[in-house]
């Protein structure tokens, strides 16, 4: 039973778009999975103790390099991809093994990927000739004839969106479960509590650690161009920067970065909470959503910081265990 | 062209002076990293909050700049206390990280509040100080202040922690966090202290920057992250070691600003960073590992 459990869901979720909600709904299911997807790709190495504030230059590099490839050089995202692929691996290796090799943990390292997304925010910003600066950019149009167009990866219809996002984010999924079953994940929870007598023991620190910053790295690039891709628009400040960084930090611990599907609740919690918030107000109160939102991520931390779905399964648990207990007694 | 013009000296005596800002943003930060070992990512919006004291004091209700300026460092202060006995000290004892984190909640929370309360529109506190000229250059008498502010309160912060009993206790607690209890000296209080003292830095700085820059909900992050790399490339609670590291920064910025556009200063300024953290870990002063 639990073992078909999951497809049940998975088949629920694929099934939901089929009975005619409106294009609203879908979009919000949308961003859900595609933020859930990027936050599960955050995740892979912030529960190993690597809490990185840079994956904002990682999907911003996702975004805008396949949009200006489209833009400037007429190159295919599918060509556009790759490069923007190649070119997060190098920038998340040109990083990581420094930090890894000098052993920059814990607060230092937070800080120098802070910076790492900043620069990716100021050069979108400085090459404003090309990027369009602050104000963003939209890649060109493939679809004004027609209603799709898989070379430019562009597609009118939400619905094919959905199972693209969908598709991606199982995929996620499935990285994250094959990360959190390897001998790797042991040794990198051995290395977040004790880096020297982990590597005493012949623990290859420097190699794990770049291994799993890769997978995390080019999980959030996807889900840069996928962003894009969808929105047809791309803004500095909203694909890079600390502000969307700390975003995709927060969206894991509000759901739980410990659990398979933590941070997609994180995800599907903090957008649902702007919604309601917005739909609530009105457009007219700026600001609440984001007050509202600080307050309870620093109750979180505070009270709740395995997040809601790590404090739900762990309620859970100990309700089972206690219950037999309890009849014995 | 030739190289050392007389504006690419203008642009250096400017970021000397821009330094001079630096060096005191990141003085707070240091003094509460080096205390209570916990990075106050919404110390920016600290700043940010008392921008506005100021401007709704002097701007809205009239008072006088020397009435406002006290009363906002004391705001900050007090906005620097409440934050550590509600949000930091619940958390002292969690994982380092989430101490981190927790104030970037504030963070979000502070930036909510402000564009809550005062509205997205850029404000502008309506002083226009005079601008200096010096051999030919042009400087912001603003930033002069600022500048000599700045120095005036390292050099007495450095007179407090050196020459006080209350600021030997402080450096004592940064020293060695379990063995002072032990002595009879209470932490509690001493974090209480070095909090207030770390927000009323906060206040002068915003009282410092108001007289220069429009006041907006997002002005944190245009100057946050840069005094973040200034700690930490200074080394993380190393006071000294900061106010080197703000005058260096502040150099690639201005001077790269000169030389290209402004964003181009900080994309410079920041990429040094990253390859200087590479060659010391643990900053200019920091101590190595």
């Amino acid at each position: 039973m639990t073992r078909v459990l999951p497809w049940f869901g998975v088949a629920a979720v694929a099934a939901a778009p089929l009975t005619g909600m409106g294009n609203y709904p879908l979009h919000l299911m949308i961003m859900c999975l595609l933020w859930g997807f990027v936050y599960t790709g955050w995740a892979v190495m912030g529960r190993l103790g690597m809490v990185s504030l840079g994956h904002g230059a990682f999907l911003g590099i996702g975004a805008y390099v396949v949009v200006m490839a489209w833009n400037h050089f007429g190159l295919s995202p599918w060509l556009g991809i790759p490069i923007a692929l190649a070119l997060t691996s190098l920038v998340a290796l040109l990083i990581g093994y420094p930090c890894f090799r000098l052993k920059i943990v814990g607060h230092y390292f937070a800080l120098v990927t802070l910076a790492l997304s900043e620069v990716a925010r100021m050069i979108i910003i400085a090459l404003r000739d090309q990027t369009g600066g602050s104000l963003g950019a939209t890649p060109d149009t493939a679809l004004a004839s027609t209603a799709w167009s898989l070379p430019a990866l562009q597609f009118s219809s939400k619905l094919v969106w959905f199972y693209i996002v969908l598709v991606v984010w199982l995929a996620g999924l499935w990285v994250w479960t094959r990360v959190d079953r390897s001998m790797a994940r042991l040794a990198l929870e051995a290395i977040s509590q004790e880096e020297d007598a982990a590597a005493s023991i012949g623990i290859g620190v420097t190699r794990l650690k770049l291994g799993v910053t890769l997978i995390s790295a080019l999980m959030t690039c996807i889900g840069g161009v996928l962003y894009a891709q969808y929105q047809l628009y791309v803004n500095p400040e909203t694909v890079s920067g600390i502000a969307v960084s700390l975003q995709m930090v927060f969206g894991a611990i509000a759901g739980g970065m410990f659990v398979r599907l933590g941070p997609t609740v994180g995800a599907v919690f903090t957008l649902l909470l702007a919604e309601v918030l917005r739909l609530a107000l009105g457009h007219d109160i700026h600001g609440l959503d984001t007050t509202i939102y600080g307050v309870l991520l620093v109750l979180f931390i505070i009270f709740m910081p395995k997040g809601i779905l790590g404090t739900a399964i762990e309620v859970w648990e100990k309700r089972g265990r206690v219950k037999p207990a309890a009849a014995t007694a | 062209m030739e190289i050392f013009d007389i504006f690419l000296l203008e642009a250096v005596v400017n970021g000397v002076l821009l330094g001079g800002i630096l060096a005191l943003l990141a003085l707070g930060l240091n003094l509460i990293f080096g205390v209570i070992d916990v990075v106050w990512i919404c110390y920016a919006e600290l700043i940010m909050i008392g921008m506005y004291a100021v401007y709704y004091l002097h701007t809205v209700y009239g008072w006088p700049l020397w009435l406002a300026f006290p009363v906002c460092i004391a705001l900050v202060s007090a906005l620097g206390v409440a934050l550590h006995q509600f949000v930091i000290q619940p958390v002292l004892a969690a994982e380092p990280i989430n101490q981190l984190l927790v104030t970037g909640g504030v963070l979000f929370l502070l930036q909510g509040a402000a564009t809550l309360v005062f509205g997205v529109e850029f404000k502008n506190l309506g002083v226009t100080l005079p601008t200096v000229e010096l051999g030919g250059m042009y400087m912001s008498f603003a930033r002069l202040i600022a500048f000599l502010a700045a120095l005036a309160s390292m050099i007495g912060m450095y007179l407090f922690l050196t020459r006080t009993f209350l600021g030997t206790a402080i450096r004592a607690i940064s020293q060695d966090r379990a063995i002072m209890p032990l002595m009879g000296v209470n932490p509690n209080r001493i974090f209480l202290i070095t909090s207030a003292l770390g927000g009323g830095l906060a206040g002068l700085a915003a009282c410092l920057l108001v007289l220069q820059y429009d006041i907006h909900p997002a002005i944190g992050l245009s100057f946050g992250p840069i005094t973040f790399l200034v700690c930490v490339l200074g080394g993380l609670g190393n006071m000294i070691g900061g106010f080197i590291a703000a005058f260096i920064f502040a150099q690639f910025i201005s001077v790269g600003g000169y030389f290209f556009e402004l964003e181009w200063g900080y994309v410079i300024a920041f990429l040094f960073f990253i390859g200087f953290m590479f060659w010391r870990p643990r900053g200019l002063l920091g101590a190595r590992s």
